[in-house]
């Protein structure tokens, strides 16, 4: 290594430092601590013992887990397509020359403007069983189905129903997906206008160019926004936490992992428990993010290569 | 360097002095806000007047459990904290308390000055960690209007659990449409995982076993089985979930759509804030399942004083802890918040003064002998959190009692076992402190 090439290097160095360091200080170093945590009993309070793979023993036969699990994929199946539905047919539409554009583009971006809480919060509100709003709306249509029909069916107690509670934060947290939507109206900008001159002349339709032309440009950003929606949904905590008031839901039905995480280590006093639920949870998402990566590598269109 | 040693003297500087010369400043974290906080504040205010060598600083801290925890086992506790009793045991066990024994028997402080059930509640294995705050007893509080309009003398409360019965069905009155419009009871209230008690049964037998699924506790909720039975599940859900918030107007016995409630001592506050003003109540004993065994079952809870590990002033936090245990502060706390005083000495100023009429049955009630606190489990919060669920499994006709009991049974044993295992390896590093 030359003089210049090493000053470059110690230059280089020390100008990413501050990232280093925080990288090191605040994720290298907590990652670690929680693997070597998750392998003892620690109730923060008192010195770690370990106890070798005690705590993955319990976590394989803890109903509760298998639970949690269960509820996270759950939720993960229909947040995770129905955000990405939505969102992109909201910026394909947003997209559309019409008047009042950036209108309603503004519009439909404001509610991922709102803050978890009071995201949690308003939702509860709307999706009370007794006086909220969507029932309100619900009501007539269940009405008339039921007239139609002669069934009986009654609006749902959304937040207090096993059955419904998990479908209120699903529709909650699509609600707020217009982040996403901006990323692929983001994305649209850079469909080349000759590709649609080119289909309108050989008399292609709307379908027809947003199936053949605008989604395979956009497939890298429908990759990357799908990455973030998998991660997204897998951490969902602070939206059920505010709508269930810090407990599990009716039967538990709202239990996450990451809200089983946070009971067992800041109420139940198991920390080390807590780690190993924490990396499971790890692992989980860096097994789905290396699958949907390999599944897609195919049908991902990139104008560079 | 000089940044680092101005932040260091900025950061000792706050803590010493700040004001109070060379008194020493205690940190006193407490959980209350609003009146119940200014009550307490101006027992603070007495205090740091009546004396020149302690200030104590008071903060109100929402969270407590959790940022106690953090705070002590970061090595920042404050000096005094103000906690529920039933956190003890968890605490203790994981070494985040000074031991109060020493303490207190140097202050002529004894267990024969206390409501006994109230001093009980700040012993876990053989140790005082806590003394006695403002405490409550739990008993059945009853609509006099809705009682004359259902035909039932409303001087008279059930005295016992089949008469409570009977009462209930004649309060209940349906809809048209054949849902409920009130109820004489619903089992679904803030103790619904302490039903048991009024039926002899206890969720744990204090030694190695978890007994949820006792016969006692099974007729328990055999009996809150009943309701969706007698009541429609359906119905009972939907009825719930029409009632209002508990601190507001709406609370549904307030409106007259729930006759009988069973409550705490504070409920005084809530009928004179949010009940309309012709709000007519009594107080009674809730009944239980056998009235000639089993007379006087009561819920108790207690706050406590706590001086978590590593306080940096223990001497002066009892000091104050001390004073607060005194009669005429302790009263005059009591007074503010609306509750009485965990002390078995209680002034006739005090009872006088008290706004609430029923107070004395509240005293009476916590001296019963069948006064009932949750088990002293370290475990307790995880089996808080199953009973509630099964309660509700139950209530929603989604579960049979016995299913439901013998599921948290189940999971609460495994639980409590692995607890013992940590704590008796930290029991021998609790014994050397």
């Amino acid at each position: 290594m030359t003089r210049i090439e090493k000053r470059n290097l110690r230059n280089g160095l020390a100008f990413i430092s501050p990232w280093l360091i925080g990288f090191v200080v605040l994720c290298v170093y907590p990652i670690l601590s929680s693997l070597y945590y998750s392998f003892c009993d620690y109730s923060v309070l008192s010195p770690p013992l370990f106890t070798g793979w005690q705590n993955y023993r319990n976590l394989a036969t803890d109903a509760l887990f298998w639970q949690s699990l269960y509820n996270t994929f759950f939720f993960a199946a229909f947040a995770i397509p129905l955000s990405l539905l939505v969102s992109l047919s909201l910026a394909i539409l947003l997209n559309l020359n019409l008047p009042g554009k950036s209108i309603f583009r503004t519009i439909f971006f404001l509610p991922s403007l709102v803050p978890m809480v009071s995201l949690g919060v308003l939702w509860r509100w709307l999706l009370n069983g007794d006086v909220g709003l969507v029932n309100d709306a619900l009501q007539p249509v269940l009405h008339a189905v039921n007239f139609v029909l002669g069934t009986h069916l009654d609006k749902p107690n959304w937040l207090l129903d096993a059955r419904y509670a998990k479908w209120g934060v699903i529709f909650t947290v699509v609600w707020g997906a217009g982040n996403a939507m901006v990323i692929y109206l983001a994305g649209l900008q850079d469909v080349p206008r000759y590709l649609y001159e080119a289909a309108d002349i050989d008399g292609a339709n709307f379908w027809t160019k947003t199936r053949h032309i605008t989604l395979p440009i956009l497939s890298p950003v429908i990759y990357f926004n799908t990455i973030m929606a998998l991660i997204g949904s897998f951490q969902v905590f602070a939206v059920p936490y505010v709508m269930t008031n810090g407990e599990d839901g009716p039967n538990r039905s709202l239990l996450f992992l990451t809200t089983y995480l946070y009971e067992n280590a800041f109420e139940y006093w198991n920390m080390g428990y807590a780690c190993a639920i924490g990396l499971v949870l790890f692992t989980l998402i860096l097994v789905l993010t290396f699958l949907a990566t390999k599944l897609s590598e195919r049908h991902i269109y990139y104008a560079g290569k | 360097m000089s940044l680092g040693s101005t932040l260091l003297l900025l950061l000792g500087g706050c803590g010493q002095q700040d004001g109070h010369g060379s008194r020493v400043v205690l940190a006193y974290w407490e959980k209350w806000t609003g009146p119940e906080a200014d009550a307490m504040r101006a027992v603070v205010d007495d205090f740091n007047a009546s004396q020149s060598r302690i200030f104590v600083d008071y903060s109100s801290i929402s969270q407590i459990d959790h940022k106690l925890m953090l705070a002590t086992a970061g090595g920042v506790p404050p000096d005094v904290a103000g906690v529920f009793a039933r956190m003890l045991p968890v605490y203790s066990e994981n070494n985040a308390l000074t031991p109060l024994d020493t303490l207190a028997a140097e202050a002529g402080i004894r267990r024969e000055q206390y409501i006994d059930v109230f001093w009980q509640l700040c012993l876990h294995r053989g140790h005082l960690w806590a003394l006695p705050s403002t405490p409550t007893s739990t008993a059945l509080i009853w609509n006099k209007k809705m009682f004359r309009e259902a035909g039932l003398d409303p001087e008279q409360p059930p005295r016992s659990l089949a008469e409570f019965e009977q009462f209930n069905e004649k309060l209940a009155r349906h809809r048209p449409d054949g849902s409920l419009q009130t109820i004489g009871h619903l089992p679904l209230g803030w103790w619904d995982e302490l039903w048991g008690a009024w039926f002899g049964g206890k969720l744990w037998d204090g030694d190695k076993k978890i007994t949820t699924n006792s016969p006692e506790n099974l007729a328990a909720y055999r009996w809150v089985e009943s309701y969706p039975k007698r009541f429609g599940a359906h119905d009972l859900v939907a009825f719930r979930d029409g009632l209002g918030n508990f601190a507001s107007p709406q609370n549904p016995f307030f409106t007259g759509r729930v006759a009988m409630v069973l409550q705490g001592v504070w409920i005084y506050t809530f009928i004179k804030n949010y009940a309309p003003a012709d709000f007519e109540w009594g107080v009674a004993a809730f009944p239980s399942a056998d009235p000639e065994r089993l007379k006087d079952v009561t819920v108790v809870e207690s706050d406590a004083f706590v001086i978590p590990t590593g306080a940096k002033h223990p001497k002066e936090a009892f000091e104050f802890i001390r004073y607060l245990n005194s009669q005429g502060p302790m009263e005059k706390l009591c007074l503010g918040q609306r509750k009485f005083t965990p002390l078995r000495a209680v002034s006739d100023e005090f009872l006088r003064s008290h706004p609430n009429p029923y107070i004395a049955k509240f005293i009476e009630l916590a001296r019963s002998p069948n006064a009932v606190a949750v088990p002293p489990l370290s475990t307790w919060t995880e089996y808080l959190s199953d009973m509630r669920i099964a309660v509700d499994r139950i209530l929603a006709g989604e579960s049979t009692a016995q299913a439901a009991l013998a599921m948290v049974e189940r999971r609460e044993q495994d639980v409590f076992d692995r607890r013992q295992v940590r704590a008796q390896r930290l029991g021998p590093e609790l014994a050397r402190k």
